[in-house]
């Protein structure tokens, strides 16, 4: 079973053994609008948990993307390069933005699990 | 026609097709063709001599096409853009409330003056003892923006305010270096303009956000915990872009530099404090002022802008030249300073036409002509926030600065968006107010009437405001999802625009020409 794991600046982590598959969630996209770019990080980059991670453009506003982990990028999604829309239309699937080696798995203990992220996301209209 | 380029969705905006014009004219409102399809290859506005040189002089590198550029004559040329023009909106039109933009009149006597010989026919290569006229100039304005500030000195070359910024944050980094102390954060609130976070960044630093309170304004026990050795700067704007006033300003600035780092205030809205309030006087450090807002020419009047920073007694050793001393009835130009921690941030001296109308617009209002723009720019706003309250939803307890902040909560449920409204709002007549801005509120509308605007041009703004207010809550969809009905081109596909745009002319297909 595949955990997912959520922060309050709504990006998600899927964990596939100890590498992490980071993205945005589905109330993200549609607060932002149509996504028209996103700068993903490249394979080494090292990250810090709630460190900037990437950017991400919509018609309205770019938005910093935040790595729910620390640990080093294994792999950008190379597919937002020439269809940044997946975020909208698969924010969950295709839509991924990177995957990150954990160098500290214990952080992911720290991070909402679905029903609290859906307690949160309810808490904000 | 082509329609390369051009929007797909209901671009014939006017509708009526029974009252159809053989030109597809609608009398004054002229449909017109982009420059390249004025088809007049091979015309020229100009006759020039044949260059007499031989093929052979580029040493085989001539051009071996066409340079595909159309040839118009200069009575096409004037028509093209002056058709061009009356499509377009201006503050010479109606009222601009471009939220952080301070869309002020221009006033004519800026233009005469800087319209003058000794001003605009001058090069910055000439001898400055036939430029003395042009470097007074400066050293009044340095003078004036001193004294407006509180601030002991300026740097008038910066060009734009992010160039003001980059100067203020250079010259903090060579006033940390310079005491050995580099330091790697810099603090930012969250509602700042997109501009700090990435001057902070150009300069080397990580940016660490602040967050608002729930009553706009920066949350003091968030930063102090954020405060630290390693921080190099606070970046503030006040009053902030909320059109908030940042009422700790003293408490943030004292706990700035207890923590050794230095305070640089955003001045892009210096217009509702300008004659009010002197920064100097609130422990900032650095600020720059956006001479093309405050004291006239938004935007650069469509040219170039002028961001000059007026800086405190500790950074004072560290200002870039270009600047002006006096020596004697003299005044000199110092463009090298040797081993100058910071160099010059332009070629030359910065932008001298936006100097002599920012100098002609304090002159010609005078200290308390200036107080008057801010009051009279803070009481504008705070009309249109107290005349819409009741039907709109002020982001934050009155009374606000130079701009008042709505969200989109009197929307909930409507099926109305912040974008729907904005282009509702080009139907009645009036280019939109800032949207989705700041990010810190839901669905931003930031409207900035400035002090320019009589009451009777506020009353027709709240009129049409109030009427979509109240259309969008009675379920009038029709009248935003179709929106602009009536402008030359309907609503726009900017996400096709941005993700794939077209930018270079394309050749019509064969067959579109053959039509």
């Amino acid at each position: 079973m595949s955990d997912v794991r959520y922060t309050k600046d709504h990006e998600w982590i899927r964990l596939e053994g100890g590498v992490g598959v980071v993205g945005i969630t589905d109330y993200a996209q549609n607060a932002l609008g149509d996504v028209v770019y996103v700068e993903v990080p490249e394979a080494g980059k090292a990250l810090t948990a709630g460190g900037e991670a990437g950017v991400i453009e919509s018609v309205k506003a770019a938005s910093e993307i935040y790595s729910p982990v620390s640990g080093e990028v294994v792999e950008g999604n190379a597919g937002l390069d020439g269809d940044p829309a997946l975020v909208n239309s698969s924010p969950t699937g295709d839509g991924w933005i990177f995957k990150v080696k954990l160098s500290n798995p214990d952080e992911v203990g720290k991070l909402m699990t679905e029903a609290e992220y859906q307690a949160f996301v309810d808490g904000l209209d | 026609m082509n329609r390369q380029g051009r929007p797909t969705g209901p671009s014939v905006s006017t509708g009526d097709t029974a009252g159809a014009t053989w030109t597809g004219n609608k009398a004054l409102a002229l449909d017109e063709k982009l420059l390249f399809e004025l088809d007049g290859w091979g015309r020229t506005g100009v006759d020039l001599p044949d260059d007499g040189l031989d093929a052979d002089c580029l040493g085989g590198l001539n051009r071996n096409k066409p340079i595909g550029l159309p040839g118009l004559s200069e009575p096409q040329a004037v028509r093209h853009y002056t058709r061009l023009s009356r499509k377009n909106y201006a503050i010479d039109m109606g009222l601009f409330p471009l939220g952080s933009c301070t869309m002020k009149h221009n006033p004519r006597l800026n233009e005469k003056i800087a319209g003058l010989a000794g001003f605009a026919d001058i090069h910055p290569l000439q001898p400055v003892s036939t430029v003395q006229g042009a470097l007074e100039v400066m050293e009044q304005l340095a003078y004036w923006l001193t004294t407006l500030t509180g601030m002991p000195g300026v740097a008038l070359s910066p060009k734009a305010g992010a160039h003001g910024e980059l100067c203020g944050l250079m010259v903090i980094r060579a006033a940390l270096e310079a005491r050995g102390d580099a330091r790697s954060r810099v603090l930012v609130p969250e509602s700042a303009h997109g501009t700090n976070p990435a001057t902070a960044a150009l300069c080397g630093y990580t940016v660490d956000s602040i967050p608002a309170t729930p009553a706009g304004r920066v949350d003091v026990d968030a930063m102090v915990a954020k405060l630290g050795p390693d921080v190099a700067a606070l970046m503030l704007t006040n009053p902030n872009t909320c059109g908030l006033f940042e009422s700790d300003i003293i408490e943030i600035a004292e706990k700035v530099h207890a923590a050794g780092a230095f305070f640089y205030c955003d001045g892009a809205n210096f217009n509702a404090i300008v004659g009010k309030v002197r920064p100097g006087d609130l422990g900032i450090d650095a600020m720059h002022i956006n001479l093309h807002k405050t004291f006239s020419t938004p935007h650069g009047g469509g040219g170039p802008g002028a961001g000059p920073v007026v800086f405190s007694d500790a950074l004072m050793p560290f200002i870039p030249p270009a600047y002006v001393v006096r020596e004697g009835l003299d005044l000199r130009l110092v463009e090298d300073v040797p081993h100058a921690q910071v160099g010059r941030m332009t070629a030359f001296h910065g932008q001298m036409g936006m100097f002599v109308r920012a100098l002609t617009y304090m002159l010609s209002h005078g200290g308390d002509g200036l107080r008057q723009v801010a009051e009279d720019a803070v009481l504008n706003a705070n009309y249109i926030r107290e005349s819409l309250k009741d039907v709109m939803t002020p982001s934050f307890d009155g009374p606000c600065m130079h701009e008042a902040l709505f969200d989109d909560r009197f929307l909930k449920d409507t099926g109305v968006s912040t974008l729907d409204f904005a282009k509702a709002l080009i139907d009645e007549g009036y280019h939109p107010m800032t949207m989705y801005f700041p990010l810190v509120v839901h669905g931003a509308m930031l409207v900035e009437p400035t002090e320019t605007e009589s009451k009777e041009s506020l009353d027709d703004f709240i009129g049409a405001m109030r009427s979509l207010a109240l259309a969008a809550k009675a379920g009038d969809t029709e009248r935003f999802a179709s929106a602009p009905r009536f402008a030359p081109v309907g609503r726009l596909d900017e996400t096709r625009a941005a993700r794939t745009p077209i930018l270079t002319w394309q050749e019509p297909e064969p067959k579109a020409a053959a039509e």
